[in-house]
């Protein structure tokens, strides 16, 4: 591989001490990130996947929290890195915005309060400047008269405009990588086609790197350039992201694009469905972790976890029998067909 | 497939079991000594049928009175005007005790199954318990149809005696279900049934309810702000913005063929979970206006990309295109 990347996560290992013994969230995470590319991380709740996002940021508890493996932000551990650093990185050259803005806006002060708090935190301006730039911002996300919006609280405005003072909030100061946490979950269809077109102008405006958490893969085409899906804790699949809708080979994958009800096509079919539910993260299947919902699950599947393998063109997945899984498939499209 | 139309045909000559005539709902904005400020105008003039073993898909996104408007059918929240008729009586009109009967045929499932199961009964009781209100079979009988419900929604027998939080957010949607079909009702309001679930327990959710309706020959008026949800479950879908139904076709027909200027920006800003379409998207400008100073003339003149000078004067009326299909638009 020629050069380093912009992110670069290596084996990520969170465990979270709870009462009740330890909980692997993110068991054995490797993923990248390069400038001005999405990556979409998907996956089902309590996939792990905003849990990654947090060891990226470090935003979990400490005390709490057991960090394992890597994190290579420009080529720098954030794991081994002082509380002090961090704080350096948060919010200025990472930067992250969530799923609720209602919840991560702070409600006593003004939207302008909050912008220039972040700018003069981590770059040296005058009040003044912070100012300009605070408005400056909040009009590339696209917030009609920003003059006055500045000066409005967060209950004043509707939810739409609220994701896009986070997303101003996020890029003043011009970070390299951005998470996105659900973004658009709790937005409106119309609302989030305005908001996932915001997110996509500025990321080549600024060249950033974008880590898209998303249970929606409706969003993900829409948005990623490469995806990573989820399972339990583990990445069971990457690939680029026409990969992922033309060519998957993980079950899993394949289950999740089935039973979404389309736009076009057929309606009078009954919807395909993934048996059972996601098990719970204090008693993990042995084996490969999505073998008791899965249709060609063996006794291999049972007892050996299968190991993220790469096929070609930088398409991994973590399954024994994908090849022979692709094989079946094909016979049964032969024989559908004929 | 020829017999498939052949029933469409025929539930279509068949009378509604549940008509909703301009159903209007206004809730009062009142100052702190009582007086009447002003109205958040959620629901205006609200007409559509339900046939029986029909499938009437509400859209559009929130806060455009889809939820109201299945809450005053049931007179969860008073209508301000406007008429329901069900067999043939106004449902608006009955009195408390014969709102009760109704109750039990017109049954309701809700969003969130967190916060809709009484977390202190066990999940058996809760289902019993809406039979024990409307006084259906002696208690043997009651535990007996609980554990077959129980079944037929795919929750093991066993689990009769635990309690609601000890169950996923798409099990405890099922036992959502198997409650209001205790009562043996005939038609369903889904609230937003599978918006909390995730994609894989969704489809789990959808073929339940699909199942459901053939065995017990349900009309559901299903209430979401997911097109494609809607679009698999609806025989008929009705578009709201801002209180108002802007669009009302059949399922097919509505995605041929939108009439709307705001059903053909929302059927754009689906996201397709499918990198080989790409679609010419219609972003709207702007948010939804307040309901409480809804625009004047077509309530969607703010954001539309087609606005003249009519459509800012005068309110659009419904004209009927083809074979049922309804837009309220100056445009057609």
């Amino acid at each position: 591989m020629v050069g380093e990347h912009l992110l670069e996560v290596k084996n990520l290992k969170t465990t979270f001490l709870t009462e009740m013994g330890s909980v692997v969230a993110v068991d054995g995470m490797s993923l990248h990130v390069d400038y001005g590319e999405t990556l979409g991380l998907v996956g089902e709740s309590g996939c792990g996947k905003s849990v990654t996002a947090e060891s990226i940021m470090r935003l979990l508890d400490e005390r709490t929290t057991k960090y394992e493996g890597e994190i290579l932000f420009k080529g720098q551990d954030l794991l081994s890195l002082p509380e002090k650093k961090m704080v350096d990185i948060r919010g200025n050259e990472i930067a992250m915005i969530f799923q609720d803005a209602m919840t991560s806006l702070n409600p006593v002060y003004t939207i302008g309060n909050q912008i220039v708090e972040t700018i003069l935190t981590h770059q040296k301006v005058s009040k003044k400047e912070a100012y300009e730039k605070a408005i400056e911002m909040l009009r590339l996300t696209g917030i009609p008269s920003p003059e006055k919006r500045i000066l409005e609280y967060p209950h004043e405005i509707s939810g739409g405009m609220r994701q896009r003072v986070m997303i101003a909030m996020a890029l003043s100061c011009k970070p390299s990588l951005l998470i996105a946490d659900e973004p658009t979950t709790a937005l409106d269809v119309t609302i989030q086609a305005q908001i996932l077109d915001v997110i996509n102008e500025l990321k080549k405006e600024l060249n950033m790197g974008v880590i898209m958490i998303t249970h929606d893969l409706g969003v993900v085409a829409e948005v990623c350039t490469r995806v990573a899906v989820m399972y339990l804790g583990q990445v069971i699949e990457e690939a680029p992201v026409d990969n992922i809708f033309t060519n998957s080979l993980h079950p899993y994958t394949k289950g999740l694009l089935k039973s979404i009800p389309k736009i076009e096509g057929d309606r009078n079919k009954k919807l395909y469905t993934i048996e059972g539910i996601v098990p719970s993260l204090h008693n993990i299947p042995k084996g490969c972790r999505f073998a008791p919902r899965c249709s060609f699950a063996d006794e291999q599947c049972r007892t050996q976890s299968p190991v993220l393998k790469e096929t070609d063109g930088g398409h991994k997945v973590r399954c024994w029998h994908y090849e022979k899984i692709g094989q079946m498939e094909e016979k049964i499209d032969v024989t559908a067909t004929s | 497939m020829s017999q498939q139309q052949a029933e469409k045909e025929a539930r279509k000559q068949s009378a509604p079991i549940l008509q909703v005539k301009n159903l209007k709902k206004y809730y009062p904005i009142t100052s702190p000594f009582g007086k009447t400020k002003d109205f958040v105008k959620a629901v205006e003039q609200v007409t559509f049928d339900l046939t029986e073993k029909e499938t009437i898909g509400l859209v559009g996104e929130s806060g455009c009175g889809k939820s109201t408007t299945g809450r005053t059918i049931l007179r969860l929240t008073e209508p301000t005007e406007g008429a329901a008729i069900y067999k043939g009586r106004d449902l608006f009109t009955l009195k408390p005790k014969e709102m009760k009967k109704v109750r039990k045929e017109i049954q309701m499932v809700f969003q969130d199954p967190h916060s809709s199961l009484n977390p202190k009964k066990r999940i058996g009781e809760i289902i019993e318990e809406s039979m024990k209100i409307h006084r259906i079979g002696n208690k043997a009988e009651r535990i007996e149809k609980a554990m077959y419900l129980l079944r037929r929604t795919g929750i093991r027998e066993d689990q009769y005696y635990k309690f609601p939080h000890e169950f996923s957010g798409g099990q405890r949607q099922r036992i959502g279900i198997a409650r209001a079909l205790a009562v043996n009702p005939s038609v369903f309001i889904l609230d937003e049934p599978v918006s909390a679930l995730d994609v894989s327990i969704q489809s789990q959710v959808i073929n339940l309810l699909e199942e459901l309706q053939d065995e017990f020959k349900l009309a559901y008026l299903f209430i979401s702000h997911d097109l494609s949800v809607v679009r698999h479950i609806s025989d008929q879908i009705g578009v709201m913005y801002l209180g108002h139904l802007v669009e009302k076709a059949s399922t097919d027909e509505l995605f041929e063929n939108p009439l709307h200027p705001y059903t053909k920006a929302l059927l754009s800003s689906i996201p397709i979970p499918d990198t080989r379409v790409r679609r010419e998207r219609i972003i709207l400008k702007g948010d939804v206006p307040s309901p409480i100073n809804p625009p004047s003339g077509c309530v969607f003149h703010t954001r539309c990309p087609f606005v003249i000078e009519k459509c800012k004067k005068e309110k659009p009326i419904y004209k009927e295109s083809t074979n049922g299909h309804l837009v309220a638009c100056h445009l057609y």
